[in-house]
């Protein structure tokens, strides 16, 4: 008898939690829901008052409108995160791979050099890459911003993907030294199958920074040859500060990176970012 | 695998399968400078890396702080020593005490919401109830966001005409004339700190979600069955326990905030008259709006070195967390 009553009462709770739950959520995204329904609107629909908490006629016009428009940036980011995720993995993984397998006395060094360079703020950056970049012709290029953009990811990558290859078995990497493997050989293997979960999270990241990035876009950009989505959607609402609609359908355009992410998170690749980014 | 036999080879003919296992290990001297010049490989393009992007920028960021700060002689490279100049001009600008008032308010408002709303959140999706694992990932959508779509995002919740805020607030009667939240100078701070706690939330209860999923079980066993109540838990067992995860949380939220950019820059500019101005963006402004690269230079010098002070600390949470 009072089992089953603890039980209904369990049950109780964890529907009350489940409600609260959903008014949090609610709560917490009720801009994104704004975000779509305005997306759906016509821009007279937009400011109309009363106001319509569900699109009257949903249309896809603001979405067919941006693609048009912003198409060409979308492209751009794309570009430009991919080539900066390349880039920062490419530089990162070997360095992680020495730091965690290898024995330097500079390790420690290292490593505190690149927690503290997470900390140092994107403007200081921008302003030298400015400078610096416009001696060597690098403002208003692809190569300019992927770098720039790499900058910040380079550090983050190794340590996650280092603090991931420390957990890693050691005998194994020894067992193939033994074998006759080489270091990149053992590198390529060994190391890089088993680091994927890592390396995969790092990845990750680096797009969705790269992708989102607006500092170095807007700080790098003089002449309009390479613009991409962020600074785009900070143009066009300079320009056309209330077309709500098509501003709204750009920047769900540009959230779609990181709707794949949150799936990926989900499906628990989580504990690689969360621990690891922590924990280094 | 270009160039990798030869060491190999050797590795393997001349060594008994017992002997210490890293590659040349016992081949004498110049096998192992050789193994170990091979390592440094690896680490050598991050070094070279860090150098060019980081050391050299900051460095370069310093330079330009102690010289002449005229566009003609920046364009030209002619510009000359100046010392601390741009700084004392820095410092005695009439705006700097309204930016770091600003920059203050925006820290201190967002750290305390954050982490407390952060808090409480990862306490209550630390209960088993049905969907909790996918409410919680849906609550990180906000920080997983491009900070120019958060910014968008919130900038159309408060606009007067097309934002919710209002639009709701007039059709309940509550208002008959649209509220100016981002024009206004004395309503634009808090909606700006506002927009920055909504990204800040998730990333904070992420981060404590993380660290109260390591407790072990055992302890809250232990204390219930010494009969202590959810509160004295909390105050006993919890907080201690978390304390280095706390710190890390707080340390890399105060990176961060100060950090802040793209929001506000989608949201008010630094305006209304300089109303959300922070030391992030008022660096942007001295350097791209008014292009006097060495006041900006200085004020990017000054703000480093406030994160510089963090990041020690950062470091010294860090280790502790390791250690734990």
């Amino acid at each position: 008898m009072s089992t089953r009553h603890s039980s209904r009462r369990a049950a109780a709770i964890s529907g009350l939690n489940l409600a609260a739950g959903l008014v949090i959520v609610a709560i917490m995204l009720v801009p994104l829901y704004w975000a779509v329904v305005t997306s759906l609107k016509t821009l007279q629909q937009s400011y109309a008052i009363p106001s319509t908490l569900v699109p009257p006629t949903p249309t896809l016009s603001a979405y067919s409108e941006v693609l048009h428009t912003q198409g060409g940036a979308l492209l751009t980011s794309l570009i430009i995160a991919v080539g900066s995720t390349l880039l920062s993995l490419l530089i990162a993984v070997p360095a992680a791979h020495a730091l965690a397998n290898f024995r330097f006395r500079v390790t420690g060094l290292i490593t505190l050099v690149l927690l503290v360079t997470q900390t140092i703020p994107g403007i200081v950056l921008g302003i030298s890459f400015f400078k610096i970049f416009a001696e060597i012709h690098l403002l208003n290029s692809y190569p300019g911003l992927i770098i720039a953009d790499s900058t910040y990811c380079v550090p983050f990558d190794i340590l996650v993907i280092r603090a991931f290859m420390i957990s890693l078995p050691h005998e194994l990497l020894e067992a193939a030294y033994v074998d006759g493997a080489t270091l990149l050989g053992s590198l390529v293997r060994i190391v890089l199958p088993l680091s994927r979960p890592a390396i995969l999270a790092a990845a990750l990241f680096s797009f969705l920074f790269s992708w989102g990035d607006f500092l170095f876009a807007l700080t790098l950009n003089t002449s309009g040859n390479v613009i991409p989505m962020s600074l785009s959607i900070y143009q066009y609402l300079g320009e056309y500060t209330s077309q709500w609609p098509e501003l709204m359908a750009a920047a769900i355009f540009a959230a779609i990176p990181s709707a794949i992410l949150l799936v990926l998170v989900q499906r628990g690749i989580r504990g690689g970012i969360a621990t690891a980014g922590l924990k280094g | 695998m270009p160039g990798t036999t030869s060491g190999a080879v050797t590795v393997r003919r001349g060594q008994p399968r017992r002997q210490p296992p890293s590659p040349g290990g016992g081949h004498g001297v110049w096998l192992r400078t050789i193994t170990r010049g091979k390592q440094w490989m690896f680490l050598l393009p991050a070094i070279v890396y860090l150098l060019a992007l980081f050391v050299y920028p900051i460095a370069y960021n310093l330079l330009l702080s102690v010289r002449q700060s005229s566009v003609i002689g920046l364009l030209q490279n002619t510009a000359s020593f100046v010392g601390i100049t741009n700084y004392r001009v820095a410092v005695t600008n009439p705006a700097l005490p309204g930016v770091i008032a600003h920059t203050a308010i925006f820290m201190a408002g967002s750290l305390v919401v954050q982490f407390g709303v952060g808090f409480l959140l990862a306490v209550f999706f630390s209960q088993r109830f049905p969907l909790s694992g996918l409410l919680r990932s849906l609550i990180l959508i906000p920080w997983l966001l491009p900070g120019v779509v958060t910014g968008l995002i919130l900038r159309l919740m408060f606009d007067p005409n097309s934002g919710m805020i209002n639009q709701v607030l007039s059709d309940v009667g509550l208002i008959h004339s649209p509220i100016e939240w981002l024009t206004d100078t004395h309503l634009a701070l808090p909606v700006v700190v506002l927009a920055n706690i909504w990204i800040g939330i998730p990333f904070n209860m992420l981060l404590l979600h993380g660290g109260l999923q390591d407790i072990p079980k055992e302890l809250y066993e232990a204390a219930r069955v010494d009969g202590a109540g959810r509160l004295r838990t909390f105050r006993s067992i919890t907080v201690p326990v978390m304390r280095p995860v706390i710190a890390v949380v707080l340390v890399l939220g105060f990176i961060y905030t100060l950090k802040a950019f793209d929001i506000v820059i989608i949201l008010t500019g630094g305006g209304p008259i300089n109303a959300t101005q922070l030391l992030s963006t008022w660096t942007y402004t001295l350097s791209f709006t008014n292009l006097d690269f060495g006041q900006g230079a200085a004020v990017g010098t000054i703000m480093m070195l406030i994160s510089l002070v963090c990041a020690l600390a950062y470091v010294r949470s860090y280790r502790g967390e390791l250690r734990r």
